[in-house]
């Protein structure tokens, strides 16, 4: 680090000033005063919010890595408004400066830190990863699984909307997306098209959408909310108009929202495939990929 | 050595006739022609054009292949190697000397092409400057107001391929080019014809991707994924041209440059005594050599879906959007240190002249860049984090990514500690090198976000990856592109720029474009999605803010282009031989430097970082010297 000893070096004549000693200290005092505010006053604002279980272990890692950054950034600053002051030419002459070519001890210290720095956010990364899948697209084979009964839902994207399907709901299909309050919801996102991606901004879920892929994604939801659905890969002329919104609902409300839906659905339903409950497939043959045709 | 005899220079009209640039363009429209007519010979009968939407997609590509054949053979590329059939004796030097005309065509002197490369892709650059003011004049309104959507479309992708395409070059075509051979004590390249022939292939594929309006534009923004990819209309054939010719440009360019640095040392330049900024283009020119060829691969096997019916990114047939994403991405992030690795490089040759002191840790120099280099081949599943591709592999990719800030960490403690109890001087190529450590660090600690699978699950795909990547590259690598204009540019053309004009550049172009890009971390937090012209409402005034600094950010190039010019075409202040009192051995030669570089090649002791050692090493070694290989 720029925690120069300078006797290492030999000093130039005219300068005896410990400016190691200075940068480290101004460095110290800084990352001491700016790393608490930091994470206490700006690490919770950070979106996507509270809205899921994701959401909030995404905040709370957000919070964590400023809170790793922060010291960097006081380093560079330090270093920088002091050194570019302290070591500025002082006449028009060109003085050369002490030719200091080397200094292994620094270079360890350097290598050390940011090694543990890195490995800390790698191992801090996985950790959050594996606890709940974060909320990001995890494929057809997830490795993040949360324990218990998950409400399932499919996500069909096509040029340029996306299709709700509620297998529970005897293959209920739907362009609105209603989920129940404090529940685990298992997303299945995929595509009739190009490539989309399924971005619930609130509920800190993205899930990118490929045709014939089948990509899990899993979310608790909390309290009752709305939120904002788009997608986030470009997908074609449309891609800027790809969005709706979803809302999270208390049990009650879900059910009344289910009832009507079906009620609406029953017109068409004898020209859709079977639902589970009848002999079908979990999901339309139409969208769900054959096993065989899952990547990953 | 072959001196031209002096003779009187024909007179203009006869240099006219010949194999030059004109020539160059007639035949290549012809050629575009002769492919257009012979792929509607072979695959359907000829059809209207311009304005008819229904032609197949072979005569697009057979045209312009037509067209870029004859454009070379027009250049007077084919010359040599029917020459060499006929029997006649090689000549390794073309056009070197005959006044300004041999900058319109094909000329073997790396200097010469080296400023060819400068105002090319100056060009395109431009272009694609203008591009970014047209979507930010979009962004100023959350609706869809300016464009009609698949214009935007193709103005974002035109924006995106051509910045990414052409800058891939940036810096190793006008700088490496001019300056490698000087620094190891050459007087040319490895290979001079193919130095040549990478240049006006670049020119080419920029041609080619201008003309994509003329085709319908292409809606998939630079990467150009397939599914969408194979869908769009005949424009994107011009996208998936160009990108290949560019592909085939760089992987040359690379080739030659790892050619001449590995053999055209002169003696007594150790690889400890290189120039840290050959070590930077050696390791980028090796990044060049393996992953464009990728690029063209995968963009073959795309143009063989549009025309051939093949299915490598049909889901439906048996093939995988997957594998489109996959290949690129395989070129597509050593692609950005291709762009990200010069810069580093040109910050850690000029610190040390400006802070007069040795570069710091040269070895730990050379380890961050060969290790940036090496660690970038291990992290381009990071871009496909949500995909739904090999979720069990995210840890990994999740830790080989943020490993690669410890070779970037070494460029950052060398600079650092260059700086350290030196003798700064704030001149305006080390201004912009001073912001490169701002830009990368904000850059590089955005990207600690984005590496991260829980925090990248929000910030992919959105204005926060946008405005990080336009940090790293642009705050990467387009200031240090201007830093190398501003400390090379008297030695490459002999005039001097104006230095108060440079500052105002570099003070305005530092303050709004962070003015520009800071603003857009907050809006990608907020959930603006990438390449859409219409996002919510709340972040209007964000946007409006971004669009106003973007639009001062361009007119602070305005005044970098007012400076160049005038400096160039009207002022024309002899610059001095060593402006920067440096002593790297392109400025112990005169301004400009003449044609054969040396007159004896020159036997190196030390490296060119002994500030405060002593007195400069005599480079220029007279008799006893060998006097070296034409």
């Amino acid at each position: 680090m720029a925690a120069a000893d300078p006797n290492a070096a030999p000093a130039p004549p005219n300068d005896s000033t410990n400016h190691g000693l200075r940068v480290v200290v101004a460095w110290f005092v800084l990352s001491a005063i700016a790393t608490p505010l930091v994470a206490i006053f700006v690490g919770h604002q950070i979106p996507p919010g509270n809205a899921s279980a994701q959401g909030s272990e995404q905040v709370f890692d957000n919070t964590w890595m400023l809170s790793v950054i922060t010291p960097v950034i006081c380093l560079l600053v330090v270093f920088f408004v002091y050194g570019l002051g302290a070591f500025r030419a002082t006449s028009d002459a060109v003085v050369d400066g002490p030719p200091l070519r080397n200094d292994s001890r620094i270079q360890v210290l350097w290598i050390v830190g940011t090694s543990v720095i890195v490995l800390f956010l790698a191992g801090f990364g996985t950790y959050e990863l594996l606890q709940n899948g974060a909320g990001g697209g995890q494929g057809p084979h997830p490795i993040a699984v949360p324990s218990g009964s998950k409400f399932q839902v499919q996500v069909v994207a096509q040029q340029w909307q996306f299709t709700y399907r509620y297998p529970s709901l005897g293959g209920l299909e739907s362009n609105q997306l209603y989920l129940p309050a404090d529940t685990d919801v298992e997303l299945h996102v995929t595509s009739l098209d190009a490539i989309h991606s399924f971005w619930a901004y609130e509920l800190g879920v993205k899930a990118d959408a490929n045709p014939g892929v089948d990509n899990v994604v899993f979310v608790k939801t909390k309290g009752p909310g709305t939120f904002h659905v788009r997608c986030a890969e470009l997908c074609g002329l449309w891609h800027a108009y790809m969005f709706n919104n979803g809302h999270v609902v208390d049990s009650g409300q879900f059910q009344a929202w289910a009832a009507k839906q079906q009620k609406l659905y029953a017109a068409i339903k004898p020209f859709m495939d079977k639902p589970e409950s009848e002999g079908g497939a979990p999901y339309s043959k139409t969208y769900f990929p054959a096993p065989e045709r899952r990547a990953g | 050595m072959t001196e031209a005899a002096i003779a009187p220079p024909p007179p203009l009209w006869r240099r006219l006739i010949g194999f030059n640039l004109l020539t160059g363009i007639v035949l290549g429209i012809g050629g575009w022609y002769v492919g257009w007519y012979g792929a509607h010979a072979i695959a359907g009968p000829s059809i209207e054009y311009f304005g008819d939407t229904d032609y197949n997609e072979l005569s697009v590509y057979l045209a312009y292949i037509g067209g870029v054949v004859g454009f070379l053979a027009g250049l007077g590329f084919l010359n040599y190697p029917f020459a060499r059939l006929r029997g006649y004796p090689p000549s390794l030097r073309e056009k070197e000397t005959g006044g300004w005309t041999r900058y319109f065509g094909l000329c073997t002197d790396h200097k010469v092409v080296g400023i060819q490369y400068l105002w090319g892709i100056g060009l395109f650059f431009f272009i694609g400057g203008l591009n970014a003011m047209l979507i930010r004049t979009e962004q100023l309104s959350p609706h869809s107001q300016s464009f009609p959507m698949g214009t935007y479309l193709t103005i974002v992708g035109m924006h995106g391929t051509m910045m990414m395409g052409m800058m891939t070059s940036g810096i190793l075509g006008p700088f490496a080019n001019y300056l490698v051979p000087i620094m190891i004590g050459a007087r040319r390249m490895a290979f001079p014809r193919i130095e040549a022939l990478t240049f006006w292939l670049l020119m080419a594929a920029g041609a080619i991707l201008t003309t994509t309006i003329f085709f319908g534009g292409f809606p998939t923004g630079w990467t150009g994924y397939a599914p969408l990819q194979t869908e769009a209309n005949a424009g994107m054939d011009n996208y998936i041209l160009f990108f290949a010719l560019v592909g085939i440009s760089v992987t040359l360019l690379g080739l030659n440059m790892i050619a001449t640095i590995l053999t055209m040392r002169a003696p007594g330049l150790t690889w400890t005594r290189l120039p840290i900024f050959v070590w930077g283009v050696l390791s980028t020119a090796v990044l060049m050599v393996l992953a464009a060829p990728v690029l063209v691969a995968v963009l073959a096997m795309g143009a063989l879906d549009r025309t051939a019916q093949t299915s490598f990114f049909n889901a439906a047939a048996g093939g995988s959007s997957y594998l489109y994403e996959n290949l690129f991405w395989v070129f597509g992030h050593p692609e950005v240190y291709i762009l990200a690795l010069p810069g580093f490089a040109i910050v850690l040759e000029l610190l040390p002249v400006f802070s007069r002191k040795p570069l710091w840790g040269y070895r730990l120099a050379v380890a961050g860049l060969l290790g940036v280099s090496l660690l970038s081949w291990f992290v381009w599943q990071h871009h496909l984090f949500v995909s739904g591709i090999n979720g069990d592999l995210r840890p990994f990719y999740m830790l080989s990514t943020e490993l690669i800030s410890i070779p970037t960490g070494f460029t950052f403690l060398c600079g650092m500690m260059t700086l350290w109890r030196g003798s700064i001087r704030f001149t305006v190529p080390m201004l912009f090198c001073l912001a490169w450590f701002f830009n990368f660090l904000i850059g590089g600690l955005s990207g600690v976000f984005l590496s991260d699978v829980p925090s990248d699950v929000t910030t992919h795909g959105s204005f926060f990856s946008m405005a990080h990547f336009h940090y790293t590259i642009m705050g990467g690598l387009v200031f240090t592109f201007f830093a190398a204009i501003y400390y090379w540019l008297p030695k490459m053309t002999g005039w001097e720029l104006n230095e108060r004009l440079g500052k105002i550049h570099f003070w305005t172009m530092f303050v709004f474009f962070n003015s520009t890009f800071a603003p857009l971390f907050a809006a990608g937090f907020l959930g603006q999605s990438r390449r859409a012209p219409v996002y919510t409402g709340n972040l209007k005034f964000l946007n409006d803010w971004v669009s106003i600094s973007a639009f001062l950010l361009g007119i602070s190039m305005l005044v970098f282009l007012y400076n160049l010019v005038r400096s160039v075409a009207f002022v024309k202040k002899p610059a001095e031989a060593n402006p920067w009192a440096s002593r790297s051995i392109e400025f112990q030669l005169p301004s400009p430097v003449p044609v054969h570089n040396f007159d004896r090649i020159p036997v190196f002791s030390s490296d060119p970082y002994g500030y405060g050692e002593g007195p400069a090493p005599k480079w220029v070694v007279p008799a006893g010297a060998p006097a070296g290989r034409e």
